[in-house]
């Protein structure tokens, strides 16, 4: 087999040109010829006037693209966010076919938030400490610890591994701020409307190229009414990535 | 001066309101039920603009209770004293924002609110497409037409509430429009007779 039929990136088509060659559109360098080469004659003058065109002049500078994101965010009203929510759920309720798949429903509404929350807080923190989670432990501790606080204005409680299961694991919070203001029906069983906030997590994740379903579970403990559970577990394939990586 | 002037908006904000530091959960969750409700209408925004307005017309009626106890307001003279009391007491304490008053009609029933911000709308951008019907037919922010409606109603106003410019489908501002219907009587409330 010959060499020819491997083809090298630029150095080997670079090699294969001769002071006699020009390029087709009529652009273009030539290492032989020199800077002769993308000299301007008036047949590429011709060329580059006559070229069609996509403007990307940007029409205003007022656009979101161009606002500056390390601004202080202002502060919103609790009550304004727990109204909202409130009605959230009712809708969601209507149209819903059952606890399942109301707190599905919440899931997705979550998912979105989170694929933007990732993004947002890691291009703000990335100016201060230009690093990336790459294990399973780090951004654990980075969902549990920097992103919550960026959301809910403070860290969750506590962060556990499962002793069962090896993909399991558990983020908690005593107080979350979603469902302060809600208290679930009895005959809504165990209905969790803090499945919205499994559903940023999830979101974030997934984004995070960390694979997992997330759920919510409402575990009250002594005092502590509306404790709850976020039960994180990974997708298999992730264990096979961290074991090739890192052992 | 009125009386509005005794229940300073800002005071209240600093002292009475329970707040969340980031107004950005807030600004997402909104962004995430218009664009669920868009994919459940299938891309009918007017059907998306009612929906809005029904959920907000249900915030609104509990929104003022909340209100009432908040500020101890008394009730309002004129409509000119209400419209104040929305703008700088209403929006501040709930979205700590405070909009123009402006536009009043010459029978004194109608004017307009011009949002400067509107933390609804931070971060939003309505897609292009071909036929930018999107930005011919949706109202962002009607949730808020709704909330004024059902709060206003509450207290025995009928009015009605709707957007006329909206920044994200490039207008130069964000003006609401409020129109005194009647003064609704004293009712005992359906179902507890």
């Amino acid at each position: 087999m010959s060499n020819d039929n491997i083809i090298y990136p630029s150095v080997h088509s670079f090699s294969n040109l001769s002071l006699s060659d020009s390029s087709r559109t009529g652009f273009g360098y030539n290492p032989y010829k020199g800077p002769s080469s993308n000299a301007i004659t008036p047949e590429t003058s011709n060329i580059l006037i006559n070229k069609k065109t996509v403007s990307l002049t940007p029409t205003s500078f007022d656009s979101i693209y161009d606002r500056n994101i390390l601004k202080k965010v202002p502060e919103i009203s609790l009550s304004s966010f727990s109204f909202l929510f409130c009605e959230i759920v009712n809708w969601t309720r209507n149209n819903s076919k059952g606890i399942q798949d109301l707190e599905q429903r919440l899931n997705t509404l979550g998912y979105q938030i989170g694929q933007r929350f990732l993004e947002l807080v890691k291009t703000r923190e990335r100016i201060k400490y230009s690093k990336r989670e790459i294990k399973i432990l780090e951004i654990l501790q980075f969902i549990h610890g920097a992103f919550w606080k960026s959301i809910f204005g403070k860290t969750a409680n506590e962060l556990e591994k499962s002793q069962d299961i090896e993909n399991e694991y558990m983020i908690i919070d005593d107080i979350p701020l979603v469902s302060k203001f809600i208290s679930v029906p009895k005959d809504y069983g165990n209905l969790s409307c803090s499945a919205f906030t499994a559903g940023i997590i999830e979101g974030a994740l997934d984004s995070a190229c960390f694979p997992a379903t997330v759920t919510a579970h409402s575990v009250p403990k002594e005092g502590l009414p509306l404790r709850t559970v976020f039960l994180i577990k990974f997708d298999e394939s992730l264990y096979t990535r961290e074991n090739l990586r890192f052992n | 001066m009125s009386k509005t002037t005794r229940y300073s908006g800002d005071e209240m904000w600093k002292n009475n309101v329970e707040k969340i530091q980031n107004s950005e959960l807030f600004t997402l969750t909104y962004g995430s039920v218009v664009s669920q409700l868009c994919r459940d209408f299938n891309n009918n925004y007017q059907e998306v603009n009612q929906q809005l307005d029904r959920m907000g017309y249900n915030i609104g009626m509990r929104l003022i209770e909340e209100f009432l106890a908040k500020t101890g307001a008394q009730r309002c003279q004129t409509f000119k004293e209400t419209a104040e009391m929305i703008s700088k007491v209403g929006f501040k304490i709930f979205l700590n924002i405070q909009p123009t008053v402006t536009n009043w009609t010459q029978d004194g029933k109608t004017f307009s609110l011009v949002l400067n911000e509107n933390p609804l709308a931070d971060f939003v951008e309505l897609p292009m497409g071909p036929d930018n019907r999107i930005c011919r037919d949706l109202w962002y922010s009607q949730v808020l037409c709704g909330v004024l409606r059902g709060a206003l109603q509450m207290v025995q106003l009928d009015v009605d509430v709707w957007f006329v410019k909206d920044v994200l489908r490039g207008d130069d501002q964000t003006e609401l429009r409020l129109r005194l219907n009647k003064f609704l009587k004293d009712e005992v409330p359906a179902g507890e007779d």
